[in-house]
């Protein structure tokens, strides 16, 4: 029998909640908050939350000195680019393994996995090289194409465990009633894992849009993106918090309110099977 | 017919020249986020006024990230650069591997002989002169003449290390969250260990004797770190292991500290009305000494280097010629005022009577000239650098004696753990990298 929810105990869930929510969001809106303030009240001791003088002077100086739309379109090139390759790749495979699978099954999933425990300096040199020799630095499709590479893993082993949450016999049906293969792919798994494929979808290009490593080290000019972007206001040598608050705040907008608008999808598709 | 050919052939060959003489050749500089190189982008219409055929394109970057990427793409000749912004760190161990053009071919009004020995020394290998500085820094001591007034003293010109013990401990005012003094304490080679490193020199300290081997296992070494470790505990702000550059500028401009011993460039912040509380009772003073003929300051030349191999030298030439020329000095002087010129690399600089005025003008220039980076310590020592010891294995060494020493600091563990296990990493390191037999 399922224990009743008393007030209080929901009250306490909520202000649990909540405490933990703003906590897990507060380095955000300090950036936002900072992003506002002059360099001088950026470092005050004690820090000052509200009562300072609000300026957009660190927007228009960041806009001045920077070109934020190239980085911009270059972050969105790289992730969204990247995210439907890899799609593209990832649905035939995971299909394949999860309603097909050979002896070896598991072990090739684990050997995937096991590509992303190396530290990516580990293989700096060698891509850096292989990208130098094919004329893939600063580029977008050298960018996609890494992105590609570093995220199937992960892809693949999202869209197997939704792939694996649709009992097979629906498919054996469509087999029967005469589905051929790409027709049981496309019209029949394909829109039953559709709250999975766009959960998987969604966090691919999170994961793109964030990845610092890659996109600083292959990048300098014309496919740099909004890492970059960023990467350029901070200093060890002066205080220019203002002006980096500002550039992370425009850097992180995009991807924030693309989250807050599919929110409902990616809940739905993180929690895809998880009750039966 | 003949001659329409020839009205032909020469129209072509005036087409052709045409084409030559405005083809745009576009180069790459990486650069640091600093303001002296933010200034620089926002007076390049004077470079493009000269030089029409140039084109700059512009790559920003930290520090960090910045030698991250520069070194792969040198290292592997990916070309990505044609102008690389590096350090003193860098430019003696690129010179040796052949990875950097000689800029010894500069015209003539580049005038090399300008540019004050120390920073030249530290840019040049086997008399070949491999970067152009850009802007030089050594490290100085700046304290609060309104603390030292009321506590009753004076600061020397050439402080001593117990002069600096003595003024710490007056200045500290714990209840009013005044501590005498701040210094770096984050870990890594380009934090504490810097400013330990120069310190070290002047308590007769090295981190190797002539053949390689480590000596934080003497005793000039337990000297200095329990000096450091004892004058934080006593005046030193909390969490100081935290604390480097940027942490101990917003303490020194919200006047909380007494006195702050770090690099010549923080004086243009220290005294900006506008971000600095403090603006108008800051002092300066030569880094302290205990006698031993050395000074504990450091030595670092911002410098425009061009890699090896690129496809665009002569325009990377033209480009680095112009932005450390004595011109361009004038050129910041006039747009932005005499404070803001990139300091300590010319001599001519300093000869200026407009820039004579500017507070901290004299006391940058003898803190430059008081480093040696090709003899920096009292005993012989078979590496370049004040602050560091020029060869690629030091970065890595650095970060981790760095984090021993910041760990003595934040008192985890012992001044004697620290020194110990900085000499056992360091030795392992050496041994490895084939310099110890």
């Amino acid at each position: 029998m399922a224990r009743a929810v008393t007030p209080a105990r929901k009250l306490g869930f909520t202000i649990a909640s909540w405490t933990v929510g703003l906590v897990i969001f507060f380095p955000i809106l300090w950036t936002f908050i900072t992003s506002f303030k002059s360099e001088g009240d950026a470092v005050a001791i004690p820090p000052l939350f509200v009562n300072f003088h609000w300026t957009l002077e660190n927007y228009v100086l960041v806009n001045q000195r920077s070109d934020y739309l190239l980085h911009f379109w270059n972050s969105v090139v790289i992730s969204v680019g990247s995210t439907f390759l890899a799609l593209v790749i990832a649905i035939p495979a995971a299909w394949a393994m999860a309603f097909v699978p050979g002896k070896r099954t598991k072990d090739v999933l684990m050997w995937m996995l096991s590509t992303k425990m190396m530290p990516a300096v580990g293989v700096l040199i060698p891509i850096y090289l292989m990208f130098k020799n094919t004329g893939l630095l600063d580029t977008l499709t050298g960018l996609v194409i890494i992105m590609t590479l570093i995220n199937l893993p992960i892809l693949i082993w999202m869209l197997y465990t939704y792939f694996k949450e649709i009992p097979g016999e629906i498919l054996e049906a469509a087999r029967m009633d005469g589905a051929d293969l790409k027709s049981e792919v496309l019209y029949i798994l394909t829109p039953m894992a559709i709250p999975g494929i766009a959960s998987t979808m969604l966090l691919n290009i999170i994961l793109a849009w964030n990845e610092a490593f890659w996109t600083l080290m292959l990048t300098s000019s014309q496919a740099a993106p909004l890492t970059q972007f960023i990467a350029s206001y901070s200093s060890p040598e002066g205080l220019f918090y203002a002006k980096l608050s500002a550039a992370s705040t425009m850097a992180i907008a995009p991807i924030l309110i693309l989250g807050w608008f599919s929110q409902k999808q990616l809940v739905r598709g993180l929690t895809f099977g998880a009750v039966k | 017919m003949t001659s329409t050919l020839r009205a032909l052939f020469g129209a072509c060959a005036v087409a052709a020249l045409a084409t030559v003489a405005t083809a745009e050749t576009t180069i790459t500089v990486a650069t640091v986020n600093n303001g002296d190189m933010i200034r620089m982008q926002g007076l390049m219409s004077d470079f493009y006024a000269k030089h029409p055929d140039i084109k700059v394109n512009w790559v920003t970057l930290e520090e960090n990230v910045l030698r991250q990427k520069v070194t792969t793409d040198i290292a592997t000749k990916g070309g990505q650069y044609d102008v690389m912004t590096i350090g003193t760190y860098e430019v003696p161990i690129w010179g040796k591997q052949g990875w950097l053009e000689s800029l010894n071919d500069l015209p003539a009004s580049w005038d090399a002989n300008d540019i004050l020995p120390a920073i030249r020394g530290g840019l040049t290998v086997d008399g070949k002169l491999y970067a152009a500085p850009f802007y030089g820094e050594s490290s100085m001591v700046m304290y609060r003449t309104d603390l030292m007034k009321k506590a009753g003293l004076t600061m020397p010109e050439k402080p001593t290390w117990a002069d600096i013990s003595k003024a710490a401990d007056a200045m500290t005012d714990k209840a009013a969250g005044i501590y005498g003094i701040c210094l770096r304490g984050k870990a890594g080679w380009g934090e504490n260990m810097a400013f330990l490193t120069a310190t070290a020199n002047s308590f007769g300290a090295s981190w190797f004797d002539m053949k390689w081997n480590a000596q934080f296992n003497g005793d000039a070494w337990k000297k200095t770190l329990t000096y450091y470790v004892d004058l934080m505990h006593k005046d030193g702000p909390p969490g100081a292991s935290n604390n480097g550059f940027n942490e101990n500028l917003a303490l020194f401009q919200q006047g909380k500290c007494g006195m702050w011993i770090d690099a010549t460039v923080a004086a243009s912040f220290v005294s900006d009305p506008k971000a600095s509380k403090v603006a108008a009772d800051v002092g300066y003073a030569l880094a302290p000494d205990n006698g031993l003929g050395k000074r504990g300051n450091w030595l670092w030349a911002w410098s425009l280097a061009i890699p090896a191999g690129t496809k665009h030298a002569d325009a990377a030439k033209t480009f680095v010629d112009w932005a450390t020329s004595k011109d361009y000095l004038s050129l910041v002087a006039s747009k932005e005022g005499w404070a803001n010129v990139p300091p300590g690399t010319r001599k001519s600089l300093y000869a200026n009577p407009e820039y004579a005025k500017v507070p901290f003008a004299k006391m940058t220039l003898d803190s430059i000239n008081s480093a040696d980076p090709t003899h920096p310590t009292v005993n012989p020592v078979p590496y370049v650098g004040v602050q560091f010891v020029a060869i690629p294995e030091f970065q890595g060494i650095a970060n981790d004696v760095g984090q021993q020493f910041s760990a003595a600091l934040a008192g985890t563990t012992s001044v004697d753990d620290a020194l110990k296990n900085a000499q056992k990493l360091t030795t392992t390191a050496m041994t490895k990298a084939g310099y110890i037999k």
